[in-house]
């Protein structure tokens, strides 16, 4: 299989599920990079280019979808969930209202555009509102049915998708149920918790530690909120201690959502690896060794926590 | 207008100015300035202008009106409830934990509400929202919002101006409520947002400028909106903030304090003379 960006992937899902006349599409002026021109050229009359001012995007979505639509509204992460946060607090969040926040170019992976546009807090800013749903997908398949998962859903979703090209992880035969963990490989030693594109990097580390006699439990959190208490819990019960990864700030996303519930059900250690800096210009595989969003470092990782148990 | 009707519609109007002021003295705290400004548009909106039915508040084909200066909620709440949304009695639980009338309007609590605001600039872009859905379901309803001079000092405000030009929004009308004072004191001392009717034309926006205190011009100000084709209007209404309050008209002081009892009662006797003057009036 070709290598594919998740956000290639909400275009396409656009596409296919975008046949249904509901589904209204904005973009400000990144359609091509966002890729919701997939959409354009399949649909030209549902979908309205709102230049460059996601401000107004987020507010003129809430208003269409007071209508009974569905609306897509897509710009990079850092200027939607960053620049528009207020909007989308006060316009879509609090009258909880149908609109599917489609973020792409999400975590260090953007690469050499560098720390303007590598947006790394994101998920802790739509984790704080309530209402809002957080998908972060791995692989492509997780992200097309992230995009059928958000528009079954009524109220407002936040997708996370990424602009570097990446393997598939889950199976063709794929079943993506939202709010739900997927445990990729069982373990009893230790749990690795990742989310999206470092769920592969997870993998990678189960196999190196596999081979070194570690038995550790992979588990794939593509909904961030609600986050899935049960199948976090259980890991910390059956493995007593668990290694997070995210292309993320240390701080207020997947790995302090799996604090806050370890520390209420079953607190056990945890290590979050992510990042507590801004990003820098770099190639993508470059940059996951600096900022340590690596298989190695994982592993690593693992090894100091398993001393704590 | 007939005569007749547009005294009908002035007493209506100070109805709603003393259920505003009860709305705002009842819990201490809210916006009785701003909200006396636009009790006039608000109430010729919502008796003679748009298609609702307050038995159907949320009727897919309604005319829509978004207040986009949120925090004259209690000027919307009480023409609602004169229009009757809701209990007019209701209009005293305003700002109370256990009332749905919130501070700023609720759509999700209100019936009649159509946005959420209170933050100011997002909802004129929410009302654009409404109007290019309604230009894609070849609807035919109309989308009116009222923003405050002070708002206009936003940039969203012309993020959203950019938008409903560009894309044609006829069916979309904007009021200025301009009463010349935000928070701080005299907008032009502030932060100039004016010209606002020349901003607004360079935008792409047909400007008409009347009276926000006097319903034949803002009828035909609404008629001639109507009637533009091609791109959105924007009604600059030149106000009195605390519109029939002697102490309050033109005081910034007014805009987000509530009266004691002692101005409370004054403010209501001037608006009960008022009304009672009009209905002589009316009579006669």
């Amino acid at each position: 299989m070709a290598k594919k960006a998740t956000r290639e992937s909400y275009g396409t899902a656009l596409v296919t599920y975008g046949a249904d006349k509901n589904i209204i599409v904005l973009d400000a002026d990144l359609s091509k990079s966002t890729k919701t021109d997939m959409f354009k050229k399949a649909y030209p009359d549902r979908f309205i280019n709102m230049g460059i001012a996601e401000g107004n995007m987020m507010s003129v979505a809430a208003g269409i979808a007071s209508t009974g639509k569905t609306v897509f509204a897509s710009s990079f992460a850092m200027f939607a969930a960053g620049r528009a946060f207020e909007q989308i607090r006060n316009s879509i969040a609090y009258p909880n209202l149908n609109v599917k926040i489609g973020a792409t170019h999400a975590g260090i992976s953007v690469g050499e555009d560098g720390a303007t546009h590598q947006c790394l807090e994101d998920i802790a800013l739509m984790r704080s509102l309530p209402n809002m749903i957080i998908i972060n997908p791995a692989d492509d398949i997780e992200a097309q049915l992230a995009v059928k998962a958000a528009i079954d859903h009524k109220g407002p979703v936040y997708m996370r998708f990424a602009r570097l090209a990446v393997d598939d992880i889950n199976p063709a035969d794929y079943k993506f149920e939202l709010g739900k963990g997927v445990t990729l490989s069982e373990g009893n030693d230790v749990t690795i918790i990742a989310t999206g594109l470092m769920v592969a990097e997870a993998l990678k580390a189960k196999d190196i530690l596999s081979n070194e006699g570690i038995s550790a439990r992979v588990i794939n959190i593509h909904t961030i909120k609600p986050i899935d208490e049960d199948i976090i819990t259980k890991a910390a019960k059956e493995t007593g201690a668990i290694v997070t990864c995210e292309e993320h700030y240390i701080m207020g996303g997947l790995g302090s959502a799996v604090c806050e519930v370890v520390c209420k059900n079953c607190p056990v250690p945890v290590k979050i690896i992510g990042t507590d800096r801004f990003g820098k210009s770099g190639k993508p595989a470059e940059l996951f060794e600096e900022y340590g969003l690596t298989a190695e470092n994982i592993v690593e990782q693992v090894k100091e926590i398993i001393k704590l148990k | 207008m007939e005569k007749k009707r547009v005294l009908e519609l002035s007493i209506i109007a100070n109805k709603v100015r003393k259920n505003a002021l009860t709305a705002v003295y009842t819990p201490g705290s809210g916006h009785p300035g701003g909200s006396l400004s636009i009790a006039d548009v608000l109430t010729l909106l919502y008796f003679e202008i748009m298609n609702i039915d307050p038995k159907n508040p949320a009727d897919p084909d309604r005319d829509r009106f978004v207040l986009s200066k949120g925090h004259t909620a209690p000027a919307l709440y009480s023409v609602l409830a004169e229009r009757g949304f809701f209990p007019v009695e209701d209009v005293k639980t305003f700002r109370n934990i256990h009332s749905y009338l919130q501070g700023h309007p609720d759509m999700k609590g209100v019936p009649g509400v159509d946005m959420s605001t209170g933050s100011l600039g997002q909802g004129i872009s929410a009302a654009g929202g409404m109007a290019i859905a309604g230009k894609l379901d070849k609807k035919s309803y109309r989308v009116y919002a009222i923003i405050g001079d002070g708002e206009s000092e936003e940039g969203q405000v012309w993020e959203q101006a950019m938008f409903a030009a560009h894309y044609k929004l006829d069916n979309f009308t904007v009021f200025v409520d301009f009463n010349g004072l935000q928070i701080d004191g005299d907008v032009k001392e502030v932060m100039n947002p004016t010209p606002l009717d020349k901003k607004f034309e360079a935008f792409g926006w047909h400007v008409i400028t009347c009276s926000a205190h006097d319903f034949n011009e803002l009828y035909d100000a609404i008629e001639e909106a109507k009637n533009t084709k091609g791109k959105p209007t924007a009604i600059i209404m030149n106000s009195i903030k605390g519109k029939n309050v002697s102490f309050m008209e033109n005081n910034a002081a007014w805009h987000g304090s509530a009266p004691n009892k002692e101005q409370y009662e004054q403010a209501i006797k001037e608006l009960d003379t008022l009304i009672e003057k009009l209905e002589v009036e009316y009579n006669g």
